[in-house]
């Protein structure tokens, strides 16, 4: 309950603000490296964050710069994913990815939120 | 011979006296070492033929009165209602007296297909029931497979009450593996995991053993114990008018916190701004539940359910776990109850290659902790946590002590004080409506995702199960976020140590337990802890145990996803790698078909969510039934 605390927490930094000036990225490959790469594991594989593991990543994500920042030298509990292992353009895609991610319905039009 | 006078005449006897007759033949005869020994090969034929062939006037061949019914009578006497066991050679005395004496009726026998299962159903219905059911194992391999849910239950402070078997008698063991399966000391397996065990002598020592066990397991802090039922005081007749005495069963009063202490909380608490009340293991009963919501009540103060209990209703305005980290972080008094781990509460630790931890509390917050972990800690494993500064340490029970202190903070509680509180509830119901908001916001992300997301799973079975009188006997964090909690049986904690294997067994027991009040019993199942023991699903259709069981199938052991993939980072290697030895695919289990091959309903792989509903819709006709009933559910990691 504490982790899912600090994921609630973080998950209100990371997928807020409006997306900055980000290089060109494939969305495709993107979600292909979201999962081969392991972010899934803790953000869910539709980028949506996981319950005590990680926060919601998109849609919506923060600033490219920021985000990129964060996944080199994190200052949570996220391991770091230095550029030896994932490279500036991976990191590009992946973010493309998670800009392509489609926003849900409103939760007044999901019935079984709304009981 | 009378039945008295063959009841008297025991296989442990007849044995001894045959041996004995062999080696006065010996000791008269004075011969040389080399004709001694011939001698007694001569004696032991002798023995040996006389079984294969005994005079009908000598050998007795039956019994009356063994021992083992004299043990269900204490049994009967203790009140259990089940037996959860895998059947074994070392109580075999014990299982047929149960089920022919004491005609399989409180207690039932309910056949188990792993020993670790029998003890975490014991775990599980101790949660629902409040009190033990008996496991019954073997003394040395079924202790072994049953040690690791001993351990889960020690952690999570749950009364399982154990009984193996064992012959000590060295001259009376069958040869081959009942020598396999003897030990000389069988409890000190799980001694360093136990409260207390015992290896009665005669049928006397049994029954005030077994009761002191009783009691030494529900007293809080209520743990596991063990009891070693030596098979030839199983199987040995009792004597001629032998009627050993079953001692009173008087069960302790929980311990209270000293009137002091509990005072000098009361002050603390009233006085505070911004007081919060930590609850972990607090509500062991019903009464629990109401006296924790009398005391937020009294406070006007916020309370984080940390759910190892069903501590305090989810939709009650004080009930701020969803803000947790924010009211801890600027608390000046936080009441912590029976919390396992208040040093990781009030600390933030991260778990990078150089691990750190800070503080999160702000300087000069007031701690105060009432919890039985105090008045039994043990060296050997490490379960009680990091070391905690506190102000007030109250080695007593949390619920026991709560009347009194609710009743010094009345006596504290002015006029004013009572009219702040009052605008302070009024304040945090504001919040908990905002937070409840942004939750059901994060539950919509994914909501049509295949495969299914965890929030979309657990409000598909919510709104089929909300209007019946259901019992969670599982951990789901989505459905402790969304779901309307507020009776005690509707959440049953976790499993304590964490131990895989907990989850389906545990969710059974609590189901036997909930079948006589006729509840609805739900396990959201992980995938990876069935596997350690599917024959729970047997035992469940063999036993008509109805049970809703909803797979929560990532196919993976996922938390060792994660740690594979954190060791992967930190070496800059291999980051792709992290499913090798962690996941559960190539082949994907049909857990439908384990299911129906087992005589539970099964329904899925579903992975379109739009088809749970009538899924689950299906499955619970079948529950209504009497049945168990599983669906497979292919998620989402977490």
């Amino acid at each position: 309950m504490r982790m899912l605390m600090t994921a609630l927490l973080a998950s209100s930094l990371f997928a807020q603000a409006p997306s900055a000036s980000a290089p060109a990225g494939n969305a495709p490959n993107g979600r292909k490296l979201f999962e081969n790469f392991g972010c899934y594991q803790c953000h869910g594989r539709e980028a949506q964050g996981g319950l005590g593991t990680g926060p919601r990543l998109g849609p919506k994500p923060i600033p490219f710069t920021a985000l990129q920042r964060y996944v080199r030298q994190p200052t949570g509990q996220m391991p770091p994913y230095t550029a030896k292992v994932v490279s500036d353009q991976d990191l590009a895609d992946i973010y493309a990815f998670l800009e392509a991610v489609k926003q849900p319905p409103p939760v007044k039009d999901i019935p079984l939120l709304n009981r | 011979m009378s039945n008295s006078e063959k009841a008297s005449v025991g296989r442990r006897s007849f044995l001894k006296g045959t041996v004995g007759g062999a080696a006065a033949l010996v000791a008269a005869s004075h011969p040389a070492p080399a004709q001694q020994e011939q001698a007694v090969r001569s004696a032991t034929a002798a023995v040996v033929t006389e079984e294969r062939d005994p005079s009908p006037s000598v050998e007795v061949l039956t019994a009356d009165r063994p021992g083992s019914d004299f043990m269900v009578d204490v049994f009967k006497a203790l009140g259990f209602e089940y037996i959860f066991a895998n059947p074994g050679s070392s109580f075999r005395g014990l299982h047929e007296s149960v089920v022919n004496y004491g005609g399989n009726k409180s207690p039932e026998f309910i056949t188990c297909c792993h020993e670790e299962s029998s003890v975490a159903m014991a775990h599980g219905y101790a949660k629902i029931e409040g009190k033990p059911a008996l496991v019954l194992a073997h003394g040395t391999v079924g202790l072994q497979h049953a040690s690791m849910a001993i351990y889960n239950a020690y952690v999570d402070r749950a009364p399982v009450y154990t009984m193996i078997g064992n012959t000590v008698d060295a001259a009376t063991r069958r040869p081959g593996v009942e020598w396999a399966h003897s030990v000389q000391d069988a409890a000190v397996l799980v001694r360093d995991f136990t409260k207390w065990d015992d290896m009665p002598v005669s049928l006397q020592h049994f029954a005030e053993s077994a009761v002191r066990a009783y009691k030494i397991a529900t007293t809080p802090p209520t743990m596991p114990v063990l009891l070693v039922a030596d098979g030839d005081l199983q199987e040995t007749p009792m004597r001629a008018g032998e009627r050993p005495h079953i001692p009173k069963i008087t069960l302790a009063s929980p311990p209270q916190g000293d009137s002091g202490a509990v005072a000098e909380a009361a002050r603390l608490l009233v006085v505070a701004e911004n007081p919060v009340i930590v609850a972990d293991r607090c509500a062991r009963t019903p009464a629990g539940l109401k006296l924790l919501v009398e005391l937020a009540e009294t406070l006007g103060a916020p309370v984080v359910n940390q759910y190892s209990r069903m501590n305090f209703p989810s939709a009650h305005r004080l009930n701020q776990t969803e803000r947790s980290r924010t009211l801890i972080g600027g608390a000046d008094v936080i009441l912590g109850l029976e919390v396992w781990d208040f040093w990781g509460t009030v600390n933030n630790f991260r778990d990078q290659l150089h691990r750190t931890s800070r503080p999160i509390t702000k300087a000069g917050a007031k701690l105060i902790s009432i919890s039985t972990t105090d008045l039994n800690t043990k060296s050997n494993y490490q379960d009680f946590q990091r070391f905690s500064d506190l102000d007030v340490s109250m080695a007593a029970d949390a619920e026991a002590t709560l009347p009194a202190l609710i009743e010094a903070c009345r006596r504290l509680v002015t006029d004013q004080r009572k009219r702040a509180f009052e605008e302070r509830a009024r304040k945090l119901a504001e919040a908990q409506q905002a937070a409840h908001q942004r939750m059901l916001t994060e539950a919509s992300y994914a909501w049509d995702a295949s495969p299914i997301s965890t929030a979309r799973m657990a409000m598909e079975v919510w709104v089929q199960v909300k209007d019946k009188d259901w019992s969670l006997v599982s951990n789901n964090a989505w459905a402790q976020r969304l779901w309307t909690f507020d009776k005690h049986y509707q959440y049953i904690g976790g499993s304590g140590g964490a131990g895989v294997g907990y989850g389906a067994p545990a969710a059974l027991g609590a189901a036997v337990a909930n079948k006589k009040y006729g509840r609805l019993s739900v396990n959201i199942q992980n995938d990876g802890d069935l596997m350690y023991a599917p024959g729970v699903l047997w035992t469940s259709a063999h036993h008509g145990i109805p049970l809703l069981t909803v797979m929560h199938n990532n196919r993976a052991y996922h938390q060792e996803v994660m740690h594979l993939q954190r060791m992967a980072n930190r070496h800059q290697r291999g980051i792709t790698t992290a499913e090798i030895g962690t996941t559960i695919k190539n082949p994907n289990i049909d857990y439908a078909a384990m299911a129906r091959s087992m005589g539970v309903h099964g329904e899925g792989p579903i992975t379109d969510p739009n088809d749970l509903g009538p899924a689950l819709k299906r499955a619970l006709e079948a529950v209504s039934r009497g049945e168990p009933a599983l669906v497979d559910v292919v998620t989402q990691p977490r």
